[in-house]
């Protein structure tokens, strides 16, 4: 198994934002998960990634048998672990390639591998800015200054093809796209793809997994999975909205 | 404090001293210069947080230490000060040691015919006009103790002057280096720059030492900026982190004259720089950029007045710290607009980063408006670095050091690539690196 979240609670600020949350990803799987604003998604992707304002409370993470959450936030990265942001953070100053030419090296140097010449740099993120229809000139500006919206998501997904991640975490990468960039980022996360990686992708829109097929489906709503199923439960979710699962919450409760 | 020394009577009976070590030239014009400065010193009192240009400014163990006035030869080896060039530029260079010039250790490189690059001693010896007509004129003894003593004690400096119409295009590298090993000395560079109408010149002042121990640099810098004239300065101080730095640079800027001042600093023990810049005809443009680094409990303080004296004049001043440890930062801007100065545009800006809970920075940018029809604006940060900014690095794999580092450059970066010249661009990166990435 390459990821698994056993019984996972974690406070923001004295609040409990995530309760009990259990969930298991396998190489090769895609899973969805769904919720409505404000039911944790966000806070479950920075407590994998390693942020530090959030305070896990109880229960563990394993990542290829370790164990995730006594690693750094670098480290995690280091071991594979990758969160395209919701919203991207701009970084004026600091160049797209400058920031890729780091992280690359310092997980390169983590790993035991020797540092990638300027050369063959140049070369995988030429490769890697087509897989999403980068054009060039992004190479050079500022981490997502002045991006568009559309833009800094597809600079996300450009990160991840050029670190090439083990294990993915996309928080709502298709929010704010119209549907030519859908299709790119889309495309572009399913070329990534391998029997040995997998994938989360946070998403609101059914829209997302037309192009990106989900194995699994959860719904996340206050702090817990609520409901998991196959692809249909997105459409399922579409048609009848989040009530339905809160409904089905309340009465199972009961 | 323990040991505090009186100061003035000091320096008074220095004075005797350095008269003798004078011989003939005691009889010179110039030693009238001298004269008059050392009775204005004894008129004025030291400075003190009691003084409103000192307020944040604590200079007082400046007076636990004697600091020796009088000449202390040293041998500085040209592997020395290779370690202060910039990779792969070829300039002219003058070399300082210990206040005085070194022939051997400097160089000039394709001189255009008439310009003048050397020191002041010689061209004081030489009656050399243009000294005449400017030293000591923009630098004036009223009020700046400091500079009261370094004219009582002129000896000297760098020298250049580039006359009308001409052209250097390379940047003349000026190293002062300080070798004073257990004894405690005093050097007061006394340098003037003069550049005539049309004419364009680049100086680089490079303070350095590449021993741990304590001196004291008081220097003065005179730069004229004759009409139309261009002249871009940058002023470097890789000190001893036990020495105490004061300097003061005056600009005058004539009818369309373009100045450009960049000042970086890794500070010293006690740092205060003042510039002053004044624009004395319409149409000139004046940039003051600054980057500062201190740590420990380093006091790095700028004082800067920009006067607007004629309209149509644009000025730029941005200055930005980065404060670690105890560290304690001074920013003092004041932009003068005077009531003729219509049209001006000018833009100040200080930003502040501190690394540590416990550095200090104190900012005031003034601005000060007589007239009615201008642009200005001014402003000040002081913060931290962007958390959200490092965990985004981090969560790409970037480490810790790597990642404040990279945030460091950045916020650096508008003070360093405005500056045009790329050798020294990327001598400046490195220093940065070497600081905060290791
Ligand atoms: N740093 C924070 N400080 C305080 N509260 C926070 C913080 N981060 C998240 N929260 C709160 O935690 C709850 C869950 O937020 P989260 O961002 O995880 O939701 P989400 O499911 O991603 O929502 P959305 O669909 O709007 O992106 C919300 O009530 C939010 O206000
Ligand atoms: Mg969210």
């Amino acid at each position: 198994m390459l990821l698994e979240i056993k019984n996972l609670h974690a406070n923001v600020e004295g609040t409990e934002i995530l309760k009990g949350i259990n969930l298991k990803v396998n190489a090769g799987e895609v899973h969805a998960i769904m919720g409505p604003n404000g039911s944790g998604k966000s806070t479950l992707a920075s407590v994998l990634a390693g942020k530090e304002e959030y305070e896990v409370t109880a229960g563990e993470v394993l990542y290829n048998g370790k164990n995730l959450l006594e690693l750094s936030t670098e480290d995690r990265a280091r071991e594979g672990v990758f969160l395209a942001f919701q919203y991207p953070v701009e970084i004026p100053g600091v160049s797209n390639t400058n920031l890729l030419k780091t992280a690359v090296n310092e997980i390169r140097k983590y790993r035991g591998e020797e540092e990638l010449d300027s050369m063959d740099f140049l070369s995988l993120l030429k490769e890697k800015s087509k897989l999403v229809e980068l054009d060039q000139k992004f190479l050079s500006r500022a981490v997502n200054e002045g991006f568009s919206g559309g833009e800094k998501k597809r600079n996300e997904i450009f990160q991840m093809a050029v670190l090439n991640p083990t294990f993915a975490i996309l928080d709502e990468t298709d929010s704010g796209l119209d549907i030519d960039a859908l299709r790119i980022v889309a495309n572009g996360v399913n070329k990534l793809k391998t029997k040995e990686n997998a994938t989360i992708v946070v998403t609101h829109y059914q829209r997302l997994l037309d192009y990106i097929i989900p194995d699994f489906v959860h719904v996340l709503y206050k702090g817990k999975i609520v409901k998991s199923g196959g692809k249909e439960l997105a459409l399922e979710l579409e048609e009848k909205g989040y009530d339905w699962v809160k409904s089905d919450k309340a009465e199972a409760v009961v | 404090m323990e040991n505090k020394i009186d100061i003035k009577n000091y320096y008074l009976n220095q004075f005797d001293e350095f008269e003798k070590s004078l011989n003939g030239e005691k009889s010179s014009d110039f030693h009238k210069v001298r004269k008059d400065a050392i009775s204005k010193f004894a008129e004025l009192t030291f400075p003190t947080q009691k003084d409103e240009e000192w307020k944040y400014t604590n200079i007082s163990s400046l007076q636990k230490h004697n600091f020796s006035p009088a000449a202390v030869k040293a041998n500085v080896s040209s592997e020395t000060i290779n370690k202060f060039l910039f990779d792969k530029m070829e300039h002219s260079l003058l070399v300082f040691v210990n206040g005085n010039f070194s022939p051997e250790l400097s160089k000039l490189i394709d001189i255009p015919k008439g310009v003048v690059i050397g020191s002041l001693a010689e061209a004081l010896k030489n009656n050399n006009p243009v000294v005449k007509k400017h030293l000591g004129k923009y630098a004036e003894n009223e009020n700046y103790f400091f500079t009261t003593l370094s004219s009582a004690f002129t000896k000297d400096g760098a020298f250049i002057y580039v006359p009308d119409g001409k052209v250097v295009e390379d940047p003349i590298h000026i190293i002062f280096i300080t070798k004073s090993g257990s004894e405690k000395i005093l050097t007061q560079p006394r340098n003037l720059f003069v550049a005539g109408k049309n004419s364009q010149v680049t100086i680089i002042e490079h303070y350095v030492s590449d021993e741990d121990s304590v001196y004291f640099t008081n220097s003065i810098t005179e730069i004229v900026a004759d009409e139309n004239a261009i002249v871009d300065h940058i002023k470097l101080q890789e000190e001893s982190n036990k020495a105490f730095h004061i300097a003061r640079m005056e600009v005058d800027q004539e009818r369309s004259s373009n100045f450009s001042s960049h000042l970086i600093s890794h500070g010293a023990e006690i740092s205060r720089n003042d510039f002053n810049a004044r624009f004395n005809d319409e149409g000139s443009e004046c940039m003051l950029n600054g980057l500062f680094m201190i740590g420990d409990e380093q006091l790095f303080d700028a004082h800067t007045m920009i006067d607007h004296a004629k309209p149509h004049c644009n000025s730029h001043e941005h200055y930005k710290g980065i404060l670690q440890d105890k560290s304690k930062g001074v920013f003092n801007g004041k932009v003068m607009v005077r009531q003729d100065a219509q049209k001006t545009n000018a833009f100040q800006q200080n930003n502040t980063i501190l690394l540590s809970n416990d550095a200090v920075m104190n900012t005031k940018p003034q601005l000060e408006i007589f007239a009615d029809d201008v642009k200005c604006s001014h402003g000040a940060t002081i913060g931290k670095l962007n958390d959200e900014a490092k965990f985004y690095l981090k969560s790409r794999g970037i480490g810790e050091d790597a990642a404040t580092a990279i945030l460091i450059h950045a916020f650096a970066s508008d003070v360093i690539t405005s500056i045009k010249i790329p050798a020294l661009r990327d001598y400046l990166e490195e220093i940065i690196t070497k600081r905060f990435n290791q």
